[in-house]
């Protein structure tokens, strides 16, 4: 457990000494809703619909924007290899690294992304509800995203192809969670996929750091 | 048995094993062309409601058959590849991609003209299964990209590996995820063997048809994994034996 918390406090401790990393995602976040509603200029009534969908793509493309960071500076340094070849397990040092990277990124769009969400014109229950499935939801983006990362951090133009293998193993998340606004919206229980979706958190953050490790094994050799 | 699996899989051995096959396979899989096409084309009643545009249903189908069946192959014989180290299942495993991608494209293709004339549209967003073969199209594209994008071929088996492993465990998952949404996609056809709803004279090229697509990836898969093969292994002497007709096969 030592390890956990050691790597989990450098990371964060990295983001704080380099604030640009933490605002880029979040700034990029409302850019992207902020575009969406210049090309849309959506009728109000039409625009609640779409705002769930809005709002989590916008979550989808800056976790991925995010996402290289991940191992890259590490592998750079060489303090990647350090970690691999400790005595510690690689999977527990991911998992580390995965909520590291989602405290840094994520939860800073959980946050903002509610108050977006009501500027789109969902009432404020309806805000409470994408409140949770971004605090569920985006854990599993840093997860499923780790894998991705772990992939490509050998190759030196590794962030073109990161979407490409990243995003469609996104959709779920995006399905899940934008479902589970609109049916509330529409006015009907939103326990079944709401367990969905923490299933799949449940279920991503158990197995992506083995996946993971397995293939920063494989980049770093 | 063991000893027997463990020769196949050395590279000269699988040279000259599946170069005696291929032949054999290639004349079979042409004749079940045939006669799938035949059969569906010509000796298959009409459907009483779609009328002969139906017909697709005997490309349609088996390349969607396949587009899924080639991805667990890969994925497979990705784990057998990392798991044992057995270099020619990570060399099945690269070349299945590319095999794997053109049946969904096939798929998407003929599903498109299919749907035209029976739905009104060349491509319905709302439809679940359309949707995961296209997200199936994504998947197949990232397992070919990382693939030429690693240079150490080692490396880039290990990592699609990975990669298809982690696609195997998702695709259920993004398939059950789409179905979700609305659909208008008609109900399975062929879901039960004992009392399948479709006639009996319609079903056997439809069967006949996806044999053939099994057997034509078979020998495509064994042309390129062949092919490949030379290339790995073009410094060793059996394959500069082969090059230079010294060899007696």
């Amino acid at each position: 457990m030592n390890v956990f918390t050691t790597i989990l406090k450098r990371d964060l401790l990295l983001a704080i000494r380099y604030r640009a990393e933490l605002l880029n995602p979040m700034l990029f976040f409302i850019l992207i809703i902020i575009l969406f509603q210049l090309g849309m200029r959506a009728k109000p009534e039409v625009l609640i619909t779409l705002a769930p969908a809005i709002v989590w793509i916008a979550a989808l493309l800056s976790a991925l924007l995010s996402l290289d960071h991940m191992f890259r500076s590490d592998m750079e340094d060489g303090a990647l290899e350090q970690m691999i070849i400790s005595t510690q397990p690689t999977s527990l040092l991911v998992l580390a690294k995965i909520i590291a990277h989602w405290i840094i990124t994520g939860l800073a769009v959980t946050l903002v992304g509610p108050l977006l969400g009501m500027m789109l014109g969902l009432s404020f229950d309806a805000t409470k509800i994408l409140f949770l499935t971004l605090l569920i939801g985006t854990p599993i983006l840093s997860a499923i995203g780790s894998i991705g990362v772990a992939l490509t951090v050998g190759l030196r133009r590794g962030g073109v192809i990161l979407s490409l293998l990243v995003l469609p193993l996104f959709v779920p998340v995006l399905i899940f969670a934008s479902q589970t606004v609109n049916t509330y919206v529409g006015g009907y229980s939103v326990a079944a996929p709401m367990s969905i979706l923490i299933a799949l958190l449940i279920f991503s953050l158990s197995l992506a750091p083995w996946a993971a490790s397995a293939a920063l094994r494989m980049s770093v050799s | 048995m063991y000893i027997w699996f463990h020769k196949l899989g050395s590279a000269p051995t699988f040279y000259k094993w599946s170069g005696l096959w291929l032949p054999w396979l290639g004349a079979i899989c042409f004749i079940l062309f045939a006669a799938g096409l035949y059969s569906g084309l010509v000796y298959a009643p009409a459907d009483y409601q779609q009328g002969d545009s139906f017909r697709i249903i005997y490309m349609h189908v088996p390349a969607a058959w396949m587009s899924m069946f080639v991805y667990v192959v890969m994925a497979v014989s990705g784990a057998i590849g990392i798991i044992w180290h057995v270099k020619l299942a990570q060399i099945a495993m690269i070349s299945s991609a590319p095999i794997g991608f053109s049946f969904t494209v096939l798929a998407l293709v003929t599903g498109s003209i299919w749907g035209r004339p029976m739905w009104g549209t060349w491509w319905e967003w709302g439809d679940a299964r359309l949707m995961s073969e296209a997200l199936l199209l994504f998947l197949y594209i990232g397992v070919i990209g990382l693939s030429i994008a690693i240079e150490d071929k080692r490396k880039a088996a290990q990592a699609v590996a990975i990669l298809s492993l982690v696609g195997l465990i998702n695709i259920p998952i993004i398939h059950y995820s789409v179905v979700w949404l609305n659909t208008l996609h008609q109900g399975p056809t062929v879901s039960k063997f004992d009392t399948p709803s479709i006639d009996m004279r319609m079903f056997m090229p439809l069967l006949i048809m996806a044999l053939a697509f099994k057997l034509f990836y078979v020998v495509v898969l064994l042309l390129r994994t062949r092919n490949e093969l030379l290339w790995r292994e073009r410094r060793s002497q059996w394959v500069k034996n082969i090059i230079q007709g010294t060899s007696n096969d």
